[in-house]
């Protein structure tokens, strides 16, 4: 396992991400597909950061390798200082687990669990006692307005809810980065406009988000716009 | 943690009742088939063995060949007759010998009619001894026969019953066999074979007169000596009445049975039809585990979003195998428990149904609690092993995959 880790003198512009000439390439029919190809970015603490570029542009791809559910093809990926494309399954679990929250575009809730146990459900994995579990829970939730809603399960809540229980499950390990892909795709402006103040407020709170979309409406809110085209960035 | 994962998979199940009940339901199948077989397979050999328990161990049974099913000798040419009697009789080792006859006869009660076994008792005194200590005769009311009771006839407490003539048959009532009326001076004791409960006794004298015998004998009841030698006076009465009869060995049309080989025959009939109704419910539990290996199947890929998100929130492959098998190895569990009631269950109700069809308690259900324990360790490690692949299949999946699906 092969760790370095960077130093940086001033804590305010400490690197949480870094990405160094990264690729990824598909074998689709025998024809080699790159759908990430030589990508830098560098991303510091606290920065609001926008990934935006039409389908199939490679921004999702390059999300995944970023929260650690995806290795590159080439170059390196530096998460919190650690190179993440050497590690072992394990331990990347334990790296999505406690330094990134991740939110999806179709929420990905548990079915079967309420809202309260979905938002538990990371520390699970963690080992935190039930007794902190439900406390943190409850004061995410209650965060992100649904203290009314924690014992229903999510086929009970409507599409803003369900995000707003995605994010309090984000939250829960007390993650440095939020990564989410879409988070407003299925979301009636309204709703996604709610959304988007939450993650605005979580910046101003000092966590790093990096907001994958293609509604630029949305994309409007964070520091600094990468856009995407074909793999590569093209405009920052 | 262990316990969080246990209360995932529990919250699983529980929450997709429908599909989980359905899984299960081959596992109750399994289970309560192989419980109810076992159950009513050992309440029979029980059943069947006590049947037996009344055959003394000094008494020798010789038999005209072939008699097993129907009447005794009906399915001979040369029936036994007094001069076999005779020659067993005069074998070393025998002490006593008692003919017996034992037939189907019609009888009337209350304008209705049944048909029942009909045996003799000789009327010399040590001999008639001998079939009521044989057969273990013992009156519950009245008396049983001695000689000069002619015309009278003792009963089994089944004939005496409402049920048989739609009215209870009390001692001192007259009954027809045959057309000719018998008065009843005993109803037998209940005893454990069905053989003393459903039978009519009469003198030898009245039983010969009545169906018109003149020399046959049914059956040679021999009492012998020493009990320790009765396999070798059997071999010398079987010897003796072939070369009386010239006959090779494997001819005979008749049988010498020792009441230890009967109840060996039997063993061994209930042996093989115990290995058969084992193959079969393990044929059954085999279904019920491929059923719950089915069911996580579909549900690994089904869940595989589900299983992707778990991974994204930090998720280890050994966290997402232990929830599964938790979950497969509880649906073991919960079949094994409910298919173990149902089985008891089951097994009871065919008891006592069977036992209210003879009259009798016949067939008692042996279910020991070591046999329920291990059937739900069993069942418990059933859906363990079916779960087993899935479940690991569903912990290798890579994170980005299983959210793609």
């Amino acid at each position: 396992m092969v760790i370095k880790r960077k130093k940086s003198n001033k804590e305010s512009k400490k690197e949480v991400i870094k990405l160094h000439n990264v690729q990824k390439y598909y074998q689709l029919g025998g024809e080699c597909v790159k759908a990430v190809d030589g990508i830098d970015i560098t991303i510091n603490k606290g920065d609001f950061v926008a990934i935006v570029g039409p389908s199939g542009s490679g921004k999702s791809t390059a999300m995944n390798m970023v929260g650690a559910l995806d290795l590159a093809t080439k170059g390196d990926i530096f998460l919190d200082g650690i190179n993440i494309e050497h590690l072992e399954e394990s331990e990347l679990a334990q790296i999505r687990g406690r330094k990134i929250g991740f939110v999806f575009q179709t929420f990905n809730l548990i079915p079967t669990l309420t809202a309260l146990e979905n938002v538990m459900l990371p520390m699970i994995f963690q080992g935190v006692p039930f007794e902190i579990r439900k406390e943190r829970a409850s004061r995410l939730l209650t965060k992100v307005g649904l203290d009314h809603r924690m014992t229903h399960l999510p086929n009970q809540l409507s599409g803003g809810e369900r995000q707003r229980v995605a994010v309090a499950r984000a939250l829960s390990n007390d993650p440095e980065v939020i990564l989410a892909d879409e988070p407003t795709g299925n979301l009636d402006s309204k709703r996604g406009e709610e959304v988007a103040e939450i993650f605005n407020k979580l910046s101003k709170e000092g966590k790093t988000i990096i907001l994958v979309t293609h509604d630029m409406y949305v994309a409007k809110h964070a520091d600094r716009i990468y856009r995407l085209k074909d793999g590569k960035i093209v405009k920052r | 943690m262990i316990g969080d994962f246990f209360k995932l998979a529990l919250n699983n199940l529980r929450r997709r009742k429908m599909r989980s009940w359905l899984t299960m339901l081959g596992i109750f199948i399994g289970i309560a088939a192989v419980v109810a077989l076992v159950g009513l397979g050992q309440g029979l050999q029980t059943a069947v063995t006590a049947q037996f328990s009344t055959l003394s161990t000094d008494k020798l049974t010789i038999q005209n060949a072939g008699t097993g099913f129907g009447p005794p000798g009906s399915t001979v040419v040369e029936k036994l007759n007094h001069h076999d009697l005779k020659i067993i009789e005069n074998v070393r080792g025998v002490e006593i010998v008692v003919p017996r006859l034992v037939r189907t006869v019609k009888v009337e009660f209350n304008d209705r009619v049944s048909f029942n076994y009909l045996g003799d008792v000789p009327e010399e005194d040590e001999s008639r001894e001998l079939v009521y200590e044989s057969m273990d005769l013992k009156p519950m009311t009245g008396r049983l026969l001695k000689p000069g009771d002619s015309g009278k006839v003792v009963i089994g407490s089944n004939i005496a019953k409402k049920s048989t003539f739609n009215k209870q048959i009390e001692v001192g009532k007259t009954i027809k066999i045959k057309d000719r009326e018998f008065e009843v001076i005993g109803i037998l004791k209940k005893g454990s074979s069905f053989t003393t409960n459903d039978v009519i006794i009469m003198l030898n004298d009245d039983m010969e007169d009545l169906l018109d015998i003149d020399d046959e004998i049914d059956m040679i009841i021999a009492q012998v000596e020493n009990p320790n030698e009765i396999k070798g006076v059997g071999d010398r009465i079987e010897k003796v009445l072939r070369r009386d009869r010239d006959l090779d060995v494997g001819e005979e049309d008749f049988s010498v049975q020792t009441p230890l080989e009967a109840i060996d025959t039997v063993n061994q009939v209930l042996v093989s039809v115990n290995i058969v109704v084992i193959g079969i419910a393990m044929i059954s539990l085999i279904v019920g585990g491929i059923g719950i290996a089915n069911t996580m199947y579909t549900s690994v890929v089904e869940r595989r979003k589900e299983i992707g998100t778990m991974k994204a929130i930090g998720a280890k492959n050994s966290d997402i195998l232990t929830i599964f098998i938790f979950e497969s190895g509880l649906m073991g569990l919960v079949g094994g428990i409910v298919g173990v009631i149902i089985g008891t269950g089951l097994s009871m109700g065919t008891a006592s149904a069977a036992n209210s069809f003879f009259g009798n308690e016949i067939i008692t259900v042996s279910i020991s609690i070591p046999f329920i324990f291990s059937m739900i360790v069993f069942s418990f490690l059933i859906g363990v092993f079916s779960g087993l692949v899935p479940s690991y299949q569903a912990s290798k999946l890579k994170p980005v995959d299983a959210l793609r699906s």
